[in-house]
C-alpha cells in the first residue's frame, strides 16, 4: 500500500549530514508529515466509529450515478 | 483560441441513517429541504431547458424548443440556492452542483462551500429526527460493496471543435488523471474479482468503468460520457460532462482534477495536444493503474509502447508547458492557470520521488498513509474491517469524526473565502444573476434552472429570463441594475426583457 510515500528522500553522496543547512527542506516537512501522523494515530481509535466491523457492515448505498 | 473554461462540480454524497429506519430518499429529501427551509420561500427547479437524453455523438445540435422530460427521480426535492448552487435529491443521494465558475481554484471554494451546505443540514436535520437517531454523510464514490455514486464535473466546451477530437484528445488524462488526484479505496469492487484482491487502490470510482463512450451514467459507465444538454446556446456551446472522477477531500486535489481537466480542454480547441498518449484499452488501462499504488503498472498505448500513468501526466504536464507559452492562460483563469500547472509540476515530482510530500495534496496518498501507519501499529491484516472503516471516515463530513481533515492536507482556500461562498454566488460568471435575484426578490423568484429564470410579478403571465450566454450576468455586466432595482418589475424593465 503506497509504500512509495514511505522512503526518505535520497541524498547525495557529498552532503554531510552533520549540518543543518545541508538537511533539504522538505526533509524538514517530512518529519513533521512522520509527527502528525503519529499524533493522528495516537487519537485515531476515538475518532473511529466505536463498531468498527457493524459500521462497515451497515453501510449499504443505493447506486447513484 | 480556446473559450473560457467555465466549470463546476456536482457531487453526490453518500447518506444512511442510525438509529431510525434507514429511507436514504428521505433522508436526502430533509436533509435538502432543511437547510432551503431555513430561509423561508424558495425556488423550485426549473425543467425547461433539460434533455439528459441527448447524445453528442447525434450530428445535429440538440434543439433549443420543448424537451424531453427529465428523469422522475430527480424530480423529488430541488432547489436552487443564494450562492448559485443547485442542492437536490438524485436516486437516492444528496448532490449539490456548484455554480457555474470561471477557474479551477473557485471550483474548490464552490465545492467545499458544498460540504458546508450539507455539514449544515445535517446538523439543522438533527431536530427532526427520533431521539438517537443521526444522518451520516460521507464525500464518496463508493460503498466498498458494488455501488457506486458519482462526483461529476462539467466543463464549457466551443462546439465547433468535433466531439470525437475532444474525446481523442481527453482520454488520455481521463485514465491517468487519478494518480494525481485520485481519492483512494481499500479493496477491489471489480465484478468477479474478490475485494481482497487489491488491498489498497488509486481511484475510488475505477472497477464501475465498463465503456470507453456512452451515453449513460448509473450503468455500463463510460470513461467519457456523451451527454449532450449544453445548458447554454447549443450553436456555440457543448458542455463536457465528467462521470470518470472521484469525490475529493483535498483542495489541492480538486484543484489538479478541475484544473488540468480545463487546460487539456483549451489545448484540444487550441489544436495543441498531441494524439500520440492514446490507451489501446482505455477502459482496462483505468483499473490498471488504480490497482498499482505502486506507480510502477504500464499501460499499452495504441502505438505499442507501455507507460505508467505517472509517466502519460508528466507528459501531458510537458505539452501544456508549451501550450501556455503559446497560447496564454487566459481561457483558465491566468495566475490560477499557473498555479494549477506549477502544483501539477510538483505533485508528479513528489509521486516520483516517493517522498512523502504528496501526502499533502493528493487523497489516496495521504489516506494510504494513514492506513499503512494504523496497521503497522496494530499488526492488522489488509481488508480487515478497522482498514475500510478508516477508508470510509476519511471521507465523513462530521467534523468529529471527519479524517481527511486530521490529515494534514494543505489547504487551497481560506475559511473566510468558504463562509461567504455559502452565502454568495461568484462574480464573474451568470450564477451571479441568479444568486443575487434570489437573495433580493426571493418571493418572487418561481424557478430557476441553469440558464433561465422565471419571476412572479404578481400578475399574468410568469416573465422569464433565459440566461443562455454563460458569461453574461457577471457582477461587472449587472450588479448595478440589481442594485439600483428595488423590484422585479424594475429588474426586468432595465434589463429590457
Amino acid at each position: 500500500m503506497a509504500e512509495r510515500t514511505h522512503r526518505e528522500p535520497q541524498r547525495r553522496e557529498d552532503e554531510t549530514s552533520d549540518v543543518d543547512e545541508a538537511v533539504p527542506a522538505r526533509n524538514e516537512d517530512g518529519s513533521r508529515l512522520k509527527a502528525e501522523l503519529d499524533d493522528l494515530l495516537d487519537e485515531i481509535d476515538e475518532v473511529l466509529e466505536s463498531n468498527a466491523e457493524e459500521f462497515v457492515k451497515s453501510y449499504v448505498q443505493k447506486g447513484g450515478q | 483560441m480556446a473559450i473560457p473554461k467555465v466549470c463546476g462540480i456536482e457531487t453526490e454524497y453518500g447518506i444512511f441513517v442510525r438509529g431510525a429506519e434507514n429511507d436514504p430518499v428521505a433522508a436526502s429529501s430533509l436533509l435538502v429541504n432543511a437547510y432551503a427551509d431555513r430561509l423561508g420561500p424558495r425556488p423550485g427547479w426549473d425543467y425547461e431547458h433539460e434533455r439528459p437524453t441527448s447524445d453528442a455523438r447525434d450530428p445535429d445540435p440538440p434543439a433549443f424548443d420543448g424537451g424531453l422530460d427529465p428523469e422522475l427521480e430527480s424530480r423529488l426535492v430541488n432547489t436552487v440556492l443564494r450562492n448559485g448552487a443547485r442542492y437536490y435529491v438524485d436516486h437516492a443521494h444528496p448532490e449539490l452542483s456548484t455554480p457555474e465558475v470561471r477557474t479551477a481554484r473557485d471550483a474548490v471554494l464552490w465545492d467545499v462551500a458544498g460540504e458546508r451546505i450539507v455539514r449544515r443540514s445535517v446538523d439543522i436535520a438533527l431536530a427532526h429526527l427520533p431521539p438517537g437517531a443521526e444522518i451520516v454523510v460521507h464525500k464518496n464514490n463508493s460503498d466498498g460493496k458494488g455501488n457506486s455514486y458519482g462526483c461529476h464535473e462539467n466543463y464549457l466546451v466551443d462546439r465547433s471543435v468535433p466531439f470525437g477530437r475532444v474525446v481523442n484528445g481527453v482520454l488520455a488524462h481521463f485514465v491517468s488523471r487519478q494518480v494525481i488526484c485520485g481519492a483512494g479505496k481499500v479493496g477491489s469492487e471489480f465484478p468477479g474479482q474478490p475485494p481482497d484482491a487489491v488491498p489498497f487502490q488509486i481511484s475510488q470510482r475505477a472497477d464501475f468503468f465498463e465503456e470507453q463512450v456512452g451515453l449513460e451514467t448509473t450503468i455500463r459507465r463510460p470513461i467519457v460520457n456523451t451527454r449532450d444538454e449544453p445548458h447554454a446556446d447549443p450553436l456555440i456551446y457543448r458542455r463536457l460532462h465528467v462521470i470518470c472522477g472521484d469525490a475529493n477531500m483535498s483542495q489541492v486535489s480538486t484543484l489538479l482534477k478541475v484544473g488540468t481537466t480545463s487546460i487539456l480542454l483549451a489545448m484540444i480547441e487550441d489544436g495543441a495536444l498531441s494524439d500520440d498518449l492514446l490507451p489501446a484499452n482505455p477502459v482496462t488501462a483505468v483499473r490498471q493503474i488504480s490497482h498499482d499504488p505502486t506507480l510502477g503498472a504500464t499501460i499499452l498505448l495504441d502505438d505499442g509502447r507501455r507507460m505508467t500513468g505517472l509517466d502519460m501526466q508528466e507528459s501531458l504536464h510537458e505539452q501544456a508547458e508549451i501550450w501556455a507559452g503559446r497560447f496564454g492562460l487566459d481561457s483558465v483563469g491566468a495566475s490560477v492557470g499557473r498555479e494549477v500547472l506549477d502544483r501539477w509540476a510538483e505533485v508528479v515530482s513528489a509521486l516520483r520521488s516517493g517522498d512523502g510530500r504528496a501526502a499533502r495534496w493528493v487523497d489516496w496518498v495521504a489516506k494510504g498513509r494513514i492506513l499503512d501507519a494504523y496497521s503497522e501499529r496494530h499488526s492488522i491484516p489488509p481488508g480487515s474491517a478497522r482498514l475500510r472503516a478508516i477508508d470510509l471516515q476519511y471521507h465523513d463530513i462530521r467534523a468529529e469524526r471527519c479524517l481527511a481533515s486530521r490529515a494534514g492536507l494543505e489547504q487551497v482556500v481560506a475559511e473566510e473565502e468558504v463562509a461567504r461562498a455559502v452565502e454568495e454566488p461568484p462574480v464573474d460568471t451568470r450564477a451571479y444573476f441568479r444568486g443575487r435575484c434570489l437573495s433580493k426578490y426571493g418571493d418572487q423568484v418561481v424557478a430557476a434552472n441553469w440558464d433561465s429564470m422565471v419571476f412572479d410579478l404578481g400578475h399574468d403571465p410568469l416573465r422569464r429570463v433565459q440566461m443562455t450566454e454563460p458569461l453574461r450576468g457577471t457582477a461587472d455586466l449587472v450588479a448595478n441594475v440589481i442594485d439600483e432595482s428595488s423590484t422585479v418589475s424594475e429588474l426586468l424593465e432595465r434589463l429590457g426583457s
